[in-house]
């Protein structure tokens, strides 16, 4: 759910990139190198000579909104089945040669993507891209391994959402933004009862659809030339076959919403109650040119701690709420969420805060942002975009989930300049719809009372 | 909103997380410590300094001894709201300006008490370091502690508190320290009670700033585009007028109480989580190293280890399941947990049962032992790769307290342990292994 730069970063040019009218000079850009492989395989390579390591990446175009009705959790199902083994290269094989040369990896599932990395020392690069080229096809799955991971699944489900009642909430929450027939409504790990009846044909079924060069993104970050990077891919993943099950992908638009809605929760365990509202917006991929920079400015606007809008008004000056936020989450296929959260103080009724809340988002709508918040939010951003190329691990992924979202490279890269370019008319343009809660959903979290 | 495939869940226990049990050393020696400068600036401060020049950014972190431990008996939680008003204000900066003041610049600041020690950090971009520095100063020499951002932040610190009294991985993790350290700073939350915390006073926070933040035991680390010539004169600047400290409560040795004991907190979840314990070893034990690679095979942070293996990929029984070397000024542990699923958990803690005494009968084998040297020697490297991870580590070396050389001797040591050195410390920790268990939730059959 990534795709703004403020974890990441990207650049053609080995020269840094200036971004006028800023009070930070010069901002540097990674460099970023493209190559395209003949069975369809997109190669990208972001040199990072700082330390002998390498982070190697695999990005499928798949995500848990490509599965059918009523197999939820397939795709994140199959990604622990990834880990299984194959023909060539049987049960832990792979993870024991990452391990021995003192790698990490893992590996990841979102609505629109699938990832698979591994760090290590960059002379094990080779070896590595020998492996994951293998799994990409050639996966064996028995009920002796698939069903111990079904289990460890319904564990995952119930440690992350079942243990609390915040993300139980949370799941509801998106389930009515998005409703029943959107992919984005159905949680990505899945619906306990669905992943109970997931199979081993269920899972392969799913990979050799969507599973292929074809559909997926190579990710190199580290100490190795980019020239190094294509050529040790061409001699792995370019002797591997396309598939041709591989189909183009989208995403239907968000609900036409007339009206707002709301979903509360009362749990016995709840100390802390909170309330958020919650809009479709547009995503970096389904806005208008500048759309999403301006959310993204706003959204910093609003949300930042402890001087944004809602957290000064809500926390310092009136003293309702002990903690309060805005975001906006632009990294879809799809399109993408806007809202605002807060926490009350004890004894303060969330009518209460929800009333104060409204107040803030009317006076944003209204009146909008002023050129002193505009000026250091954009300074943030751009910092974070500094920051971010501090992290090779971190640029990976930002080029990953961009890239996989439809992003171009040259999108990523420009994106500092985007954000510089963003004027305070077009911040408050967007103010006026994210700040209209009359289609928004509320969520409610409060404790159960029990007598 | 992402889910992780193997992500594994590492300390269960806040101490854990407080506490990086991994040793330092180097697998590329050229690369470590022969980058390290140590800079002692005209006034006698002094900093370890890794120059990098490739992004126009730096990153500082500095620790001083003395955490949460030095918590007065009947006000836990001082030295954590301290910490944390420390950027809310200060000289004649209120607490708005100075988030202003960090925001225009877009510095990142940030303090936290520990068990043992205080600790900063501050990235920020080469062209605002003197803001940074300077804002960085007045926050540790003058936090004003004023009543509004100190009601504010009181209010956020007790909304954590009732957070964390329902929430199953706290309530564990609390409860096992509380029941191994009885009467002991280690027992209490770091955070405080939702008396103490409510009762703490702004001349509560003064005495702990007077006793704590104080410059010789100061402890600093910097990563980035700066050169020793101009960092010396900002560490005057930024350090040099503290005062020297009180002198800090000695915190008393203990050994883990209520070895083999088991408590079950009561919750409605579906999970049960289990948090388990047994005495361990300090940082400075002979055997140290020899226990981290013996803790590796056992239960560290792979998708290889024992317990990974027989808990989850044999049985099904957990997402996550991990062990740890705790270790702290007046103690260690040997500490782990997992969440299962609760029909099974009495199942899931016999299959940890038999891990440990097993590996404390027969130690590993020559080929675990193999495979978990060249990990641990090869991963070395990977820890010191964004500018905040090599000044976090750089700091954890200091407070182990470790000269720069012990970058690169680190791989050395684990190279020389033996599969008789792991045998012995296997034997000395898991030998007899009598856990301190606690489980919240509702497990069935225990």
């Amino acid at each position: 759910m990534l795709m703004t730069r403020r974890s990441f970063t990207t650049g053609l040019a080995a020269a840094p990139a200036l971004v006028p009218g800023l009070a930070l000079g010069q901002v540097p850009v990674e460099r970023v190198f493209r190559h395209g492989l003949a069975n369809g395989l997109e190669v990208v390579a972001i040199p990072d000579h700082r330390v002998p390591v390498a982070t190697h990446m695999l990005w499928y175009r798949v995500g848990s909104a490509d599965e059918v009705h009523g197999k939820s959790g397939l795709a994140h199902f199959l990604e622990h089945l990834m880990f299984k083994g194959t023909k060539r290269n049987p049960k832990d094989v792979f993870s024991r040669a990452v391990t021995s040369a003192g790698g990490n990896e893992n590996a990841f599932t979102s609505y629109d993507y699938t990832g698979y990395f591994q760090r290590v020392v960059a002379d094990q690069l080779p070896v590595m891209m020998d492996f994951e080229a293998d799994r990409i096809a050639n996966i064996v799955l028995t009920d002796e391994v698939v069903l111990p991971e079904r289990d460890v699944v319904q564990e995952e489900r119930r440690q992350r959402t079942d243990n609390d009642p915040g993300a139980r909430l949370s799941e509801r929450l998106l389930n009515r933004l998005w409703g029943d027939g959107h992919p984005y409504g159905i949680p990505i790990i899945g619906w306990a009862n669905e992943i109970a009846a997931l199979s081993r044909e269920d899972a392969l079924a799913f990979y050799r659809r969507h599973y292929g060069p074809n559909n997926a993104i190579l990710v190199v970050a580290g100490d190795v030339t980019p020239d190094e990077v294509f050529r040790m891919a061409e001699e792995t993943y370019g002797r591997v076959d396309a598939n041709p099950a591989i189909q183009p992908r989208s995403r239907p638009p968000g609900p036409a919403r007339e009206v707002g809605d709301r979903v509360r929760l009362a749990d016995a365990r709840v100390r802390q109650p909170s309330l958020s509202k919650t809009s479709v917006v547009r995503s970096y991929r389904t806005a208008r040119p500048g759309e999403a920079e301006a959310l993204e400015i706003l959204a910093q606007i609003a949300g930042s701690s402890p001087n944004g809008r809602f957290y000064k008004a809500l926390v310092t000056d009136q003293g309702l709420a002990v903690g309060a936020g805005c975001f906006y989450s632009g990294s879809a296929l799809g399109d993408g969420r806007f809202g605002v959260y807060a926490s009350p103080r004890p004894g303060v009724p969330l009518e209460r805060l929800e009333a104060a809340m409204a107040e803030v988002a009317a006076r944003l709508a209204e009146h909008g942002v002023t050129d002193d918040e505009l000026a250091r939010a954009r300074t943030r951003l751009i910092a974070e975009s500094v920051y971010s190329q501090d992290s090779q691990a971190s640029m990976a992924r930002m080029y990953g989930a961009s890239l996989t979202c439809g992003a171009s490279i040259a999108d990523i890269q420009q994106w500092p300049q985007r954000i510089a370019a963003v004027t305070r008319a077009e911040v408050d343009a967007v103010a006026r719809h994210a700040f209209d809660f009359s289609r928004a959903v509320t969520g409610e979290l409060v404790r159960e009372e029990r007598s | 909103m992402f889910a992780a495939a193997r992500t594994l869940v590492l300390g269960m226990f806040a101490m854990a997380a407080l506490t990086p049990t991994t040793p330092a050393a180097a697998q590329h020696p050229a690369s470590h410590s022969s980058r390290i400068e140590r800079v002692v600036s005209p006034g006698g401060v002094e900093a370890w300094l890794v120059r990098q020049t490739h992004l126009p950014m730096l990153a500082l972190s500095f620790a001083m001894r003395g955490g949460t431990a030095q918590d007065p008996a009947d006000r836990p939680g001082t030295a954590s709201l301290m910490a944390q008003m420390l950027d809310e204000g200060a000289g004649d900066i209120d607490a708005e300006t100075f988030h202003r003041r960090l925001e225009e610049r877009a510095i990142e600041m940030s303090f936290s008490a520990g068990r043992d020690a205080l600790t900063g950090s501050v990235r920020t971009l080469t062209e605002s370091r003197g803001e940074a520095f300077a804002l960085l100063k007045q926050a540790l020499e003058k936090p004003r502690f004023d009543a509004a951002p100190l009601a504010r932040v009181r209010e956020s610190v007790l909304s954590g508190i009732r957070r964390a009294s329902t929430n199953p991985n706290s309530l564990a993790s609390e409860t096992f320290s509380a029941t191994a350290f009885p009467n002991h700073p280690y027992g209490r939350r770091n955070t405080g009670t939702l008396e103490a915390v409510a009762a703490i006073t702004a001349d509560d926070l003064r005495a702990m700033h007077r006793r704590i933040v104080a410059r010789d035991r100061l402890k600093v680390a910097v990563v980035g585009d700066i050169t020793a010539a101009e960092l010396g004169p900002l560490l005057d600047d930024v350090f040099g007028a503290l005062p020297a400290g009180t002198s800090l409560t000695p915190v008393p040795e203990i050994a883990m109480a209520a070895a083999g004991e088991r408590r079950v907190v009561p919750m409605d979840i579906p999970q049960a989580i289990i948090a388990f314990g047994l005495p361990g070893l300090k940082r400075d034990d002979p055997d140290f190293i020899a226990a981290f690679v013996m803790n590796h095979i056992l239960g560290g942070g792979t998708f290889s280890s024992r317990l990974y293996t027989q808990v989850r990929e044999q049985r099904g029984l957990a997402y996550s399941i991990s062990s740890g070397l705790v270790t702290l000024d007046g103690t260690g542990l040997l500490s782990g947990g997992t969440s299962t699923r609760s029909d099974r958990a009495a199942e899931s803690l016999s299959v940890i049962e038999t891990e440990l005494r097993r590996m404390g009968s027969e130690g590993p084998t020559t080929i675990e032992l193999e495979q978990a040297k060249r990990f641990l020697i090869g991963n070395w490297a990977m820890r010191f790769e964004t500018s905040s991870q090599i000044a976090s580590n750089l700091i954890r070396i200091q407070l182990d307290g470790f000269e720069p050389d012990y970058l690169d001797r680190r791989n050395d040591l684990i190279e020389a342990v033996t599969l008789e050195d792991v045998r012995r410390v296997a034997k000395r920790l898991l030998g007899d292994p009598k856990l301190l268990v606690v489980v919240v939730g509702k497990p069935e059959g225990m």
